[in-house]
């Protein structure tokens, strides 16, 4: 065995280490993974030089298939073959609008939807995290290294189930999230840096399935969301729909199979493709009964069919506006991402409402992507000097509890900047009352049926008092990826009965638990030995944060804690390669104790630092 | 050592003004107020923080939130004098004390009956209408504000004027909601 290295005492041991970071853009109908190489921001191509990857995965008895080679069995083996899995993610089955139209066999779950495939039940979870590690592995052959982690994307609009799912998928498929990123947001640091733009600007996503629409304000390196909104379940696939009805009204279809709805679908998307260059598609397609059809969708018949869609973009439109407090004359750019804004009928659409022609200069494709590997790259650590920002972003969707009659109580409201806390006080409403139940919800609406059940909990051990006595005091925080965590506790006994909630709408820890261990035995990996794996890597992630605290404001410490932070440093660093993971945990709590007060002091001196009114103008860089 | 531990305590515990170190004033500058919030997130928002240790990013968020808490508080002159009274000794009891000029009541009931109105008839124009009336009241209200705190230190007249501005706060949020329910 090598022997130690550690470096001098102040001094990091790596100081310009590149860590390979990425960002994933896990879309509806594509996805894609970039990353910072050279300076460079690149998407990374597969094998045959492909930079997207459909979001399509196949079960099949012999194993999973994702990508193009699943694709190709999208008419074919429809059951097995499943695409657009974003749409379900934190979904429950009477969420999913037009459900019998898929050719999936679902399965009544608690919470999220499931489907059943020759290779089993699986959830959206499951699903998403294949085409996940897909990107992971492609990412890592380009690398030639393992991933530092990831910034992962979500539609702006996403609630706090659809996030976690996300945030689950990801953990599944073995990558290290250091953010998740809303999409318009992403796409404004890809515009904003390329551009050195100041000033209000509004980014319209319209992609595969999902829509957003977020305002921001670019101000001295500072990307500061000030309002978003949308609809989680409106996209392109939409779009695919309304044509598709059309075909089925025109040529006077009976009742379709599954293969012979695929096939159409296909032909749908492909005639509205066609007319984004041209101004009618020919729809031409031999059914699996020998039927033909043969059609042509022109411009006008296809713009007057989708017209109430594209008004459904521009509702959340306006409604952000409003909320931003804004007028559309200060909105100095629109920025188009998202394959479906290469609709004329769209573009039109926006540049009347905005009143100037909307920004199409980069890829909408991979736009979202490109700014997720940025944010990536800047969190992982590997800026370069002058080349920093700060992004403040939004929560979309206001969060609440239910209280006496079905009716919500908003304790924060949408568009607040993350992270956010509100604590909220509640009382009891019968005599002797011992316990409450916590319904947490997601919505606008003030009746508790019409908004997202996120979760339900319930408190007890109250002290029995007359009613209204009690005082419970309910918080919610909501993390920097949007996340929401709930903590109650009663006031008036003065010792707290606290309990923590992760809502977790879709999967509980345990299940995921299962599912990683499943992955393992499927992958022929062992468990244990990726946990010992994973402990080692955050052994070293906690000792150069450490050293470069260390390097950064040693003079905080006095010589006596010094002296144990040096121990428990030296301590980790001798089982930080062993093969006991105990050993090494135990070592990281030792350290991470003894690193407590002193990663207070720190942050109180950014503080004054940040007071001391340094960098007037340009807050970063 | 006890003394760094003070500091702290005193520093997350701070009075919003001292956090953003402005002086405890109604008038203040706006755009002051953003530059300093956004270099403070700099300093501590969690994406600062990715790669630091478990207690680093604990603490990275907390104040983080803490931060945005009293930006938000801080922007709307409403919140901010009634968050400044509050802190001077002249809390306006907002919940509890009710009590309104006779004339005052008048016109707000009569406003919110015409909003009730044009909400019922989908008249966006009257709902705008209103929308612009009170949002010129409540601006004048916000300079009478300044001049009431700063200068007259007059806490007893500018309390009742927010107990008015939460009032009528409140019926802006509710024509906000009428024009979002008539255009969706």
């Amino acid at each position: 065995m090598a022997l130690l290295q550690i470096a001098e005492p102040g001094e990091s041991a790596a100081p310009h280490q590149h860590r390979l970071a990425v960002g994933i853009d896990l879309g509806t109908t594509n996805s894609l993974v970039a990353t910072v190489r050279s300076g460079m921001c690149v998407v990374l191509n597969d094998e045959s030089g492909r930079p997207l990857l459909p979001s399509v995965v196949r079960y099949t008895a012999e194993g999973v298939e994702v990508g193009y080679a699943a694709e190709s069995w999208k008419a074919r083996d429809p059951r097995n073959t499943i695409v657009s899995v974003k749409r379900f993610m934190g979904r429950g089955r009477a969420d999913i609008e037009h459900i019998e139209t898929f050719p999936y066999d679902f399965v009544d779950a608690e919470g999220m939807v499931r489907i059943r495939t020759t290779a089993g039940i699986k959830s959206p979870v499951e699903v998403s995290a294949e085409i996940l590690k897909a990107l992971r592995v492609r990412a890592e052959a380009s690398l030639g290294g393992e991933l530092t982690g990831a910034v992962i994307t979500v539609p702006a609009y996403f609630d706090d189930a659809q996030r976690q799912a996300t945030k689950d998928a990801a953990q599944l498929a073995g990558l290290h999230v250091l953010r998740l990123l809303n999409e318009p947001t992403a796409a404004a640091i890809a515009y904003g840096l390329d551009n050195a733009a100041e000033g209000i600007y509004a980014v319209f996503d319209l992609g595969g399935g999902t829509f957003d629409i977020s305002i921001l304000r670019l101000s001295g390196g500072v990307f500061e969301v000030l309002a978003t909104g949308g609809n989680s379940a409106l996209g392109g696939d939409d779009f695919d729909h309304r044509v598709l009805c059309w075909i089925i009204e025109e040529a006077k279809l009976k009742p379709l199979s599954p293969h012979d709805t695929r096939l159409l679908q296909a032909h749908a998307r492909e005639a509205k493709e066609y007319l984004s260059q041209h101004g009618e598609a020919p729809i031409t397609v031999k059914l699996g009964s020998g039927e033909y059809v043969d059609l042509t969708l022109s411009t006008e018949v296809f713009t007057e069919i989708t017209r109430t869609l594209v008004e459904k973009t521009l509702t959340p439109t306006r409604k952000a506006l409003r909320d931003a407090g804004l007028s559309v004359a200060e909105v100095r750019g629109v920025v188009m991402v998202g394959g479906s804004t290469r609709m004329p009928q769209i573009q039109r659409a926006v540049g009347e409402l905005f009143k100037q022609e909307p920004l199409n200069n980069l890829d909408p494709d991979k736009v979202v992507a490109l700014g997720a590997a940025m944010q990536a790259n800047l969190l992982a650590g590997n800026r370069a000097a002058g080349d920093d920002w700060l992004l403040l972003d939004v929560i979309p969707l206001s969060l609440g509890l239910e209280t006496m009659g079905g009716l919500v109580e908003k304790i924060i409201p949408r568009n607040s900047t993350i992270p956010v806390a509100r604590a909220q006080e509640f009382t009891t409403f019968k005599d002797g009352q011992t316990a409450m139940v916590i319904h947490v919800v997601q919505g606008e609406r003030d009746l508790v049926t019409a908004c997202r059940s996120l979760a339900r909990f319930e408190l007890r051990g109250i002290p029995p008092m007359v009613a209204g006595a009690a005082r419970i005091r309910v918080t919610f925080q909501v993390d920097a990826d949007g996340l929401l965590s709930v903590s109650a506790c009663e006031l008036t006994t003065g010792h707290e009965a606290r309990i923590e909630v992760k809502p977790s709408y879709g999967l509980s820890d345990s299940e995921i638990a299962d599912m990683l261990k499943e992955s393992f035995t499927h992958a022929g990996d062992d468990a244990s030995l990726r946990a010992l794996r994973e402990a080692q890597v955050e052994a070293q992630r906690l000792l150069e944060a450490v050293r470069s605290a260390l390097a950064d404001s040693a003079d905080l410490l006095s010589p006596v804690e010094r002296t144990r932070i040096d121990e428990a440093m030296v301590q980790l660093q001798a089982v930080a390669t062993s093969d006991d993971r105990h050993a090494i945990n135990d070592a990281m709590q030792t350290l991470n104790k003894a690193a407590d007060e002193f990663a207070a002091r720190r942050m109180n001196q950014s503080i004054q630092r940040a007071l001391a009114g340094k960098n007037m103008d340009q807050v970063l860089s | 050592m006890s003394a760094l531990d003070s500091t702290l305590d005193a520093d997350f515990s701070a009075d919003n003004f001292t956090l953003f170190g402005l002086s405890r004033m109604q008038g203040i500058d706006g755009a002051e107020l953003d530059r300093r919030f956004r270099r403070l997130q700099a300093e501590v928002h969690p994406d600062r923080h990715v790669q630091a240790d478990d207690a680093q990013r604990r603490l990275s968020m907390q104040w983080s939130t803490r931060v945005n808490e009293a930006y938000q508080i801080l922007k709307s002159p409403g919140s901010r004098a009634l968050y400044l009274l509050t802190l001077l000794g002249h809390d306006p009891q907002v919940e509890s004390n009710t009590a309104m000029p006779a004339g005052f009541l008048v016109d707000q009931m009569e406003l919110r009956e015409t909003v009730m109105e044009a909400r019922a008839a989908s008249d966006e124009d009257a709902l705008d209408a209103a929308r612009t009336q009170l949002l010129r009241e409540i601006a004048a209200e916000y300079q009478r504000l300044v001049e009431l705190m700063d200068v007259q230190h007059d806490f007893k007249a500018a309390a009742e004027l927010v107990r008015k501005l939460m009032f009528q706060e409140k019926l802006l949020r509710e024509i906000d909601d009428a024009i979002e329910a008539i255009t969706t």
